[in-house]
């Protein structure tokens, strides 16, 4: 076994999607996305994720397409590289620095061994266009240095650049202005609009611009929601634009079709247009969409045309406008305010989604499972309009229920209150709507909390709101003849000397209910309903609240607003212990006895692991953001770690989630949820890299009978050969696309060996004891090899003139060498 | 530079008529006009679009087209049926010749200038060739069903399109057949099953006709086939009005919904020869149907129901920033239809077919400068004057004592006398005037209301003699040799000796009364004053270069004889002649040099311009005494208000 590393916060899926346009493949069978330092690659069909492309230092900002193998991608980063993958196999081929902090990526066909990068000059926010030779070399590692400049003070997006009318011309906007190069007489012609403050021209920024594919039009985006189509741009004095205006806000994107008939816009309407034949009465529109549209994409095809949106969501589109895929990651454009959950049953990441819906996240395949709409109303997307929030939601002990609140809060008096109840349905696999109950409560909900029981007879739920009272509410028969329907009730209201309840929490066996009435904590003996004691320390109001657990459950803790962690004996009715710690979160392990603690302070967020019956705490560690974090969750993990070291074995049973301000989800790991999420589905590329043609279906079944004749030969001859998967060689030999492999004359011998090797493998199978060290050795030796053939083409090289009988003593010396290593492996096994 | 007591009269209820129809000349960049009740102006474009000259409308002559043939003739026709030619001289109708067709819907000239062609209500399309005397007819095309709406010359001249309901048709001229007739769509995305107009049809160079139409269409055919090459739809009312460029590479198209379209032939890319026609910037310029477009080679001109005649000039065809790079809207006539009596502090508005006399209110209360005053008495509305007949009014003047009013139409001349007897007015028709007083372009009064003078249209000044309550003719001023100029403009010393006329053609005669004699003075050869030399020599400031309205009144200030007092639509103005100039660095428009500065400061920044633009738009000012001014203003609101409703278009966020 290796050595463990230490566990470290990383960061953790939900990652953007939605950070640059989408590239297609050639064949419109993948899509490539930036996500993060990765490239994510998914199939438009099936919309899992093929691949992720992982070799980028920094943020990737851009993705193209190799013009000149539509088999390869270019992809750019902040760390200063241009790299080519095989994207089908998912490989890096080359890596060219050019040293420069990229933000931007453009191929052209025309340029065959150039680029076009978006390079920051020393000052901020001045960005040039330079071309970048891409230097032809064998090594995997090429500098490309060579840049020549092509337009100077352009915007940092991409979407503010675009070559027309196959790389005649170059447009990018910013501001007020647009600017064409023009490769060709090497000019540049530079286009203004009024920027004038009067209430007609204060809202003419360019936001966007697109060229069509072959004529010499350029579509530009504005602030004000307008689109201008520029023509004539050759001339400077004969320029003119036609005015296309549907859309009232921003217009985020524009693409053209690939035979540029129609033209693509979306906005902040979350509508996707088409404006068929560049006219303004001739238009298409797909509503709807959920969220403001970022980037359009179309596909090189021309079926399939593909949206980003500001959820972290991206459709891919049928050319008759139908939504044919949708890639969700975790929705982040808004507030938490439900903070972190766990679905009992799906063991999903539960927290605020799409407005108005309970997003379900899984966070094992970084994709989300299912929105929950609770709201259920129509959004209506505009600046300033007060919308109903959902605040607070819980599930109870086995997932069967879940309790959600929403409000609306137009006025200080006017305040819209709704608890909704939603029970899960077996049959429809999904949480339906149980009970709906108007202003559950006078006044803000502070907190929601189920009664963690395992007895799933009568769930009990308590709801704790600043109107002084917390209410239980109890699941009964509804009035139903058949005795059939449920709903609930409630059944008592609580309070303490008219002070606000902030919040309510169950002790593990249901048995007590702590309510914290501002500095005051009262117990509630959840039987009788009777008040049994309070606490009151009077360190300010009480923020958080919860009970230990297992071993601990005698333990009662609470942090105050001031900055004091209480500990109380509730046995003793007295304060174990307190500690002066200003704690901003505070979750409970649901599968052992820690309780995790995050605290504030100026310069960052400190962690601190520690059990209820010991003051010191097992685990600090410092730093673990520089951001405020919001929200944090303990998930239980489906197989459990084996941490020696005694400060990690906290992580043992569940992992720490937590959220920062800045909406990024982080967690505590030995390695990047990416580099572990590499796919399952490389197994499945050799199937899918084959066109299902017909003659697939016949060639294939032909070979799945082959495959079964040669299984029922092998049984027959009883030769045990091992799986090629085990043999390294073998694997190295199936996974390395062909065009990069040695020829096939000395792989033919690398092979032969390595079969030859495994007869000798299954002997050692005898040993069990010796098997790692073998396969080592086999490693090894395959690496020898693959330096010895290398060697070997060197000497080819240079000694073209000589003779094949040179050659075949060379290959007798190899073969005899071989035999050779081959006897001294046997002498080694035995 | 002086306070004055302004009165600020808003009670002149002109409705201008709208705009039907509008040619314009290319050769003498002059633009001809047509109004709804029949009045039509000739603008001069070179002379920063100034209303130049003004046939008066009738109740009978409704334009529906107008063209400018050979050269510099100018035709219309209309709904009675008649081809009218304009004497552009003598401001006058030349003659009117029956098509015998029914009404006429449209008229066009031949590409060479020598015919005329006029689709009528019958169907029929009706050639007429000019001779120079008169028109001819010629032949009949081939009779359509339905009334011709539009016709377009093919710019060879060897075919026309004509524009029918629900259909084209394309003419062959020397066989007068119908080669091809085009149907137009009725239903253009389930708009209406109404019948489709083709408003407005062109034929281009290349055997391209383009149609506009009531459903909002505008579509390109190819005339060679008889086929639909491209359609753009580009309004949800009708589009009713096409003009092409002379060198057919734009063309403009106006609505129904007030919008003016611009459409443009661009190159499909930089490196093919290939041109595709792109509609390009839609102007909003008026907020009623635009009834007509014109295309000059710098500008877009358009008129309709709104009376709002606009040229937008396009930006990429003019050179420099000057005149022509400005956009103008031309909303009211330059010629004066107030005037005003200033011993009885008296207005006498004209209308098209009366006059209104009206008092001025009174105040006693002072106030500082900038206070608006109470009335004591309100303005009284002394006088309705109805005209008999169809023709129009012309003109009218009312003399400085307030005791006579003289008015024209085409056809009569009134002179009436005006008694008062403390609040009565009692009216009287000068009942014997001599029978060659029977159309007069301009009426002026002298100073001390002695004497009328009268500027007729066939180019002579008739001078008379007013004594009480008759007309005494004393002199007519005959033209000079065989001109038949009509003058337009009348202006006579305070002393009543002299009087100045001009005429079209911009020279200024001078006329001596006591002695009866003709002095001539012509533009280059006149001597001006020491002033005006030195204005000529310093240049006037850059920005009162750049103003675009022209000048349409000027007086002199009676007591102080270094003040001129001049006003154009915008603002008015006061020379004072003893300042020194502006020059290029000071500021033009300097409102109220504030008091707190001292004399020195105040002196120095003075200029000789004093520039006031509270009064807009601003349709007569004159001094009533010296420290009493009247301003009389038009707003535009309230005459949009006494429109009828333009088309409903649905404003977004409403």
């Amino acid at each position: 076994m290796v050595e463990q590393e230490s566990p470290r916060v990383v960061r953790c899926g939900g990652s953007e999607l939605n950070f640059r346009r989408a590239v297609f493949s050639a064949d419109s069978k993948y899509i490539f996305c930036v996500s993060g330092d990765f490239v994510k690659v998914y199939s438009t069909a099936t919309e899992e994720c093929v691949h992720i492309l992982h070799g980028h230092r920094n943020l990737v900002t851009g993705v193209q397409l190799n013009p000149n193998n539509h088999l390869q991608l270019y992809s750019c980063s902040f760390d200063g590289t241009i790299k080519l993958w095989d994207y089908i196999d998912g490989i890096l081929i080359k890596t060219f620095i050019v040293g420069h902090k990229l933000y931007a990526l453009f191929t052209l066909a025309r340029a065959e061994d150039s680029v076009f990068v978006t390079i920051s000059k020393e000052e901020p926010d001045v960005f040039q266009l330079v071309s970048v030779k891409l230097p032809k070399s064998s090594s995997q590692e090429v500098e490309a240095t060579e840049l020549s400049f092509v337009l100077d003070y352009i915007n940092q997006s991409p979407k503010c650049v675009a070559f027309g009318n196959e790389g005649e011309y170059v447009a990018a906007v910013r501001d007020f202005y647009l600017s064409v190069y023009f490769f060709k007489k090497k000019t540049t012609s530079r286009f203004t609009l009024s920027s004038s403050r009067n209430k007609k021209n204060a809202k003419n920024n360019f936001t966007c611009v697109a060229c069509h594919p072959t004529e010499d039009c350029i579509a530009s985006g504005h602030l004000d929601g307008k689109i201008r189509l520029w023509r004539n741009f050759n001339d400077d004095k004969k320029y003119t634009y036609t005015c296309l205006h549907w859309h009232h806000d921003i217009v985020m994107d524009l693409a053209f079709s690939v035979m540029g008939t129609s033209l693509l816009s979306g906005g902040r309407e979350s509508v996707l247009v088409e404006w068929r034949d560049a006219t303004e009465k001739n238009k298409e529109f797909l509503p709807r969409l959920g969220a403001t549209v970022e980037h359009i994409s179309v596909s090189p095809a021309g079926d399939l045309f593909c949206t980003s949106h500001s959820d972290n969501k991206m459709m891919i589109i049928h050319r008759n406008l139908e939504v044919s895929a949708v890639i969700q990651g975790l929705v982040k454009d808004r507030n938490i305010f439900t903070g972190l959950m766990i679905d009992p049953r799906t063991k999903a990441l539960v927290l605020n989604g799409k407005p108005g819906h309970l997003q379900f996240y899984s966070l094992q395949s970084d994709k989300q499972l299912y929105n929950l709409d609770i709201i259920q109303q129509e959004y209506i997307n505009d600046y300033g309009l007060i919308q109903i929030e959902l605040t607070k939601a819980a599930f109870d002990y086995s997932g069967n229920w879940l309790a959600t609140v929403e409000q609306r809060q137009e006025k200080e008096a006017e305040l819209e209150l709704q608890m909704k109840l939603w029970t899960y349905n077996k049959k429809t696999q999904g949480f339906v709507l149980n009970t709906k109950i108007n202003m559950p409560h006078e006044d803000h909900i502070t907190a929601l909390c189920f009664c963690n029981t395992e007895k799933s007879d009568n769930p009990t739920l308590v709801t704790a709101s600043k109107d002084g009272h917390f209410k239980v509410w109890i699941l009964t028969d509804d009035s139903d003849i058949y005795k059939k329907a449920v709903g609930w009730t409630c059944d008592f209201v609580g309070s303490y000397h008219k002070y606000q309840a902030t919040n309510c929490c169950f002790c593990e066996d249901g048995s007590l209910l702590a309510v914290s009435f501002e500095e005051i904590v009262t117990i509630w003996d959840s039987e009788t309903w009777e008040l049994k004691c309070t606490f009151c320390q009077r360190a300010g109001k009480i923020r958080h609240l919860c009970f230990g657990r297992l071993t601990c459950s005698k333990y009662l803790l609470g942090t105050t607003e001031s900055g004091v962690l209480c500990c109380w004996n509730l046995l003793s009715c007295a304060l174990e212990w307190s500690a002066k710690l200003n704690v901003s979160i505070m979750e409970p392990d649901p599968e052992s006895e820690n309780i995790a603690a995050v605290s504030q302070s100026s310069v960052g967020s400190d962690l601190f692991v520690f059990k209820p019956s010991e003051p010191r705490p097992l685990y600090i560690q410092k730093d673990i953001s520089r951001e405020e974090v919001q929200w944090g969750v303990f998930v239980p993990r489906d197989i459990p770690e084996s941490f020696t070291s005694e400060a990690y074995q906290w992580l043992n049973r569940s992992q720490f989630y937590f959220l920062t301000k800045s909406q990024s989800l982080l967690t505590f790991s030995t390695k990047s949820p990416e580099e572990k999420l590499t796919p399952t589905s490389k197994q499945l590329l050799a199937e899918e890299s084959l066109p299902t043609t017909p003659f697939y279906f016949i060639l294939g079944k032909h070979r799945q009978q082959q495959d079964e004749k040669f299984h029922e030969n092998s049984e027959n001859e009883l030769v045990q050969l091992p799986l090629t998967e085990n043999i390294p060689a073998v694997n190295e030999l199936l996974h390395t696309p062909a065009h990069v492999l040695p020829s096939a004359s000395f792989l033919c011998s690398l092979f032969i060996n390595s079969l030859l090797l495994s007869k000798e493998t299954k002997s050692a199978e005898e040993i069990p004891d010796d098997v790692d060290m073998q396969e080592e050795k086999e490693s090894d030796n395959s690496d020898e090899e693959n330096a010895f053939t290398e060697k070997v083409q060197d000497t080819k090289h240079t000694d073209l003139g000589e003779d094949i009988f040179h050659q075949l003593s060379k290959s007798e010396e190899k073969e005899l060498r071989k035999l050779r290593k081959v006897d001294y492996s046997w002498i080694a096994t035995f | 530079m002086g306070e004055f007591k302004v009165h600020r009269v808003r009670f002149f209820n002109y409705i201008p008529s709208g705009i039907r129809c509008v040619a314009y000349n290319n050769q003498s960049n002059r633009l001809a006009v047509s109004r709804t009740d029949g009045t039509v102006e000739i603008y001069n474009l070179s002379a920063n679009y100034f209303q130049e000259k003004f046939f008066p409308g009738h109740e009978s002559r409704s334009t529906e087209a107008l063209c400018w043939a050979e050269g510099q003739r100018l035709f219309s026709a209309g709904l009675n049926g008649e081809i009218i030619e304009y004497d552009l001289q003598a401001l006058n109708i030349k003659y009117a010749v029956d098509a015998f067709g029914g009404p006429i819907w449209s008229m066009t000239a031949s590409p060479s200038g020598s015919q005329l062609l006029v689709g009528c209500e019958d169907g029929s399309v009706k050639l007429f060739q000019i001779t120079p005397e008169k028109i001819e007819f010629e032949r009949n095309f081939d009779r359509q069903k339905s009334r011709i709406l539009s016709l377009s010359w093919h710019p060879s001249g060897t075919h026309i399109a004509a524009g029918s309901i629900d259909y084209i048709s394309v003419f062959d001229v020397k066989s007068g057949s119908a080669i091809h007739k085009m149907m137009v769509d009725r239903q253009y995305m389930g708009v209406s099953k109404r019948k489709c107009i083709v408003w407005g049809v062109a034929f281009l160079s290349d055997g391209t006709v383009i149609s506009v139409d009531s459903a909002g269409k505008v579509q390109f055919w190819d005339s060679a086939t008889g086929t639909l090459a491209k359609s753009h739809l580009i309004a949800n009312a009708d589009v009713q009005s096409i003009a092409v460029a002379e060198q057919e590479d734009s063309f403009v198209v106006g609505t129904a919904e007030g919008t003016v379209f611009h459409f443009q032939l661009v190159p499909v890319a930089s490196s093919s020869t290939e041109k595709q026609w792109v509609r390009t910037k839609p102007f909003q310029h008026h907020t009623h149907d635009v009834r007509t477009v014109a295309h000059s080679p710098t500008a877009l001109i358009s008129g309709g129901t709104d009376t709002h005649l606009v040229i937008r000039p396009l930006m990429e065809k003019v050179e420099v920033k000057n005149y022509d790079a400005a956009l103008r809207k031309i909303t009211f006539p330059h010629r004066r239809l107030i005037s005003c009596s200033k011993k009885r502090q008296l207005l006498l508005f004209q209308f098209a077919h009366h006059l209104e006399l009206w008092r001025l209110g009174s105040t006693v209360a002072t106030g500082k400068n900038g206070d608006t005053l109470p009335l004591s008495k309100n303005a009284e509305h002394l006088l309705h004057l109805k005209t008999k007949g169809p023709e129009n009014i012309i003109c009218s003047c009312i003399s400085p004592c307030g005791s006579w009013i003289a008015c024209s139409t085409a056809s009569r001349f009134f002179l009436y006398r005006l008694t008062y007897q403390h609040d009565n007015l009692s009216l009287k028709r000068v009942s014997k005037m001599p029978a060659f007083l029977r159309s007069a372009v301009q009426i002026l009064f002298s100073e001390d209301s002695a004497k009328l003078f009268v500027a007729s249209n066939q180019g002579s000044l008739h001078v008379g003699q007013l004594l009480e309550g008759r007309f005494r003719h004393l002199h007519t001023f005959q033209p000079q040799s065989g001109t038949v100029e009509a003058m337009c403009l009348l202006a006579v010393s305070p002393d009543g000796d002299w009087l100045a006329a001009s005429g079209t053609s911009a020279g200024v005669h001078v006329y001596s009364v006591k002695h009866l004699k003709v002095f001539e003075y012509s533009i280059p050869g006149k001597q001006y004053t020491e002033w005006s030399r030195t204005v000529q020599k310093q240049g006037f400031h850059h920005l009162w270069l750049q103003r675009d309205t022209p000048i349409t009144h000027i007086s002199f200030h009676p007591k102080r004889p270094m003040h001129i007092l001049l006003h154009d639509a915008y603002m008015f103005c006061i020379i004072d002649k003893s300042l020194p100039l502006p020059n290029d660095k000071t500021l033009l428009y300097n409102p109220l040099p504030p008091k707190s500065e001292s004399d020195v400061v105040r002196r120095r920044t003075a200029h000789a311009f004093k520039i006031s633009k509270i009064y807009k738009p601003l349709l007569f000012m004159d001094l009533l005494d010296e420290g009493t001014l009247v301003a009389v203003e038009r707003p535009l609101d309230d005459i949009i208000a006494q429109l009828p409703p333009p088309i409903k278009k649905k404003k977004f966020g409403t």
